[in-house]
């Protein structure tokens, strides 16, 4: 999924870059006053899972390869901002060192692996588990749900952004300038591709990592609070 | 916590030792093929596409030694140190800017 240079016209990676400037300020405003020293090390190891994830090619009938890229369990863990931040140094690195992705397309990566996954991730696994338990085994189902959702949903936002180049970009003759395939080619490719692949290996990791993280310490995730602080805080409200 | 750290870092170093599996899966990826690839496919490249296209010289392109022997053993020695450099440097500044913005 990663947008090598070339295939988007400067209208369409220039909008990205206007679109992802604030949003990366807002994330890093966000980390000053959400992140708790206790998280960190979970925020450094969540870019570097989601570096070495995004290395794991999988072959799908078809011919196609891709891969998971973790957006989802790194939004429900940490919270879908710290999320933007942690895949776009990933990103960014990927992009720079090892040309997997391009440098125009910088910015249009970040928004579709690294803001679309953490976010959907995150407010999908809400919606499900609802106020069920911190530790049932329905928010493992909704983490999964989660899981396959984001990365099928960052696939469309690909697909779209690909197939609008020959509308967007062309020469007087109507040759295309950038992706020359057009929408009704490039979104259901992406998309298929993604919902019946690479998106159910993103869901088994998401659900994997979460169930692994609920039965060790649920209190590690984004806004649940461990049993001691919602101790303190009824003698709090008691007192 | 502690333990929750060891175990995740304990799998991720095993998914680093196993990443050149990745190099196995050959196919082309939907809408990142190199020009030539797309001359194939449409009997031309676009010129937008074309004049973009080699913008940036990456260091390690595609995780390989730029220019270097394409042996698998190779390959997977030029993959495993992507790998390594993507946690070094991508945990490294996450953890970084983690220590300057975490408050308690």
């Amino acid at each position: 999924m990663h947008i090598p240079d070339g295939y988007l016209g400067p209208y369409t990676y220039v909008a990205f870059w206007i679109i992802m400037i604030p949003i990366w300020y807002y994330a890093g405003k966000k980390l000053n006053t959400e992140l708790k020293s206790r998280q960190v090390p979970l925020l450094a190891l969540s870019a570097a899972f989601s570096f070495v994830i995004m290395m794991f090619n999988v072959p799908i009938p078809g011919g196609s390869t891709g891969h998971a890229v973790g957006g989802a369990i790194i939004g429900i863990v940490l919270g879908p901002w710290a999320g933007v931040i942690s895949i776009s140094v990933a990103l960014v690195l990927q992009a720079l060192m090892f040309g997997d992705g391009g440098i125009t397309a910088i910015a249009a990566n970040c928004f579709n692996m690294g803001v679309v996954m953490p976010f959907v991730g995150y407010y999908i696994y809400k919606l499900i588990s609802g106020n069920s338990d911190i530790t049932s085994s329905k928010r493992v189902i909704a983490s999964a749900i989660a899981g396959w959702c984001s990365l099928t949903i960052a696939a469309f936002f690909t697909g779209v952004e690909f197939g609008i180049q020959p509308i967007l970009q062309h020469t007087a003759a109507g040759t295309p300038l950038y992706m020359p395939y057009p929408l009704s080619v490039t979104v259901p490719a992406m998309v298929a591709e993604h919902a019946f692949g690479f998106s159910i290996l993103e869901a088994l990791i998401t659900a994997l990592i979460f169930a692994y993280i609920q039965r060790t310490d649920a209190s590690l995730f984004y806004s649940e609070k461990s049993e001691v602080q919602k101790n303190k805080m009824k003698k709090a409200v008691t007192a | 916590m502690e333990k929750i750290i060891r175990n995740l870092s304990i799998g991720l170093i095993i998914l680093m030792i196993f990443a050149p599996l990745g190099l196995l899966a050959v196919g082309e990826t939907f809408g990142e093929w190199g020009p030539e690839e797309v001359k194939e496919k449409l009997g031309f490249v676009p010129p937008g596409l074309e004049e973009l296209s080699d913008l940036w010289s990456a260091p390690m392109p595609d995780y390989a030694f730029a220019g270097g022997d394409e042996s698998m053993t190779m390959s997977s020695v030029a993959y495993i140190l992507s790998a390594v450099i993507g946690v070094v440097v991508g945990g490294g500044l996450l953890y970084f800017i983690g220590k300057k913005a975490a408050k308690n």
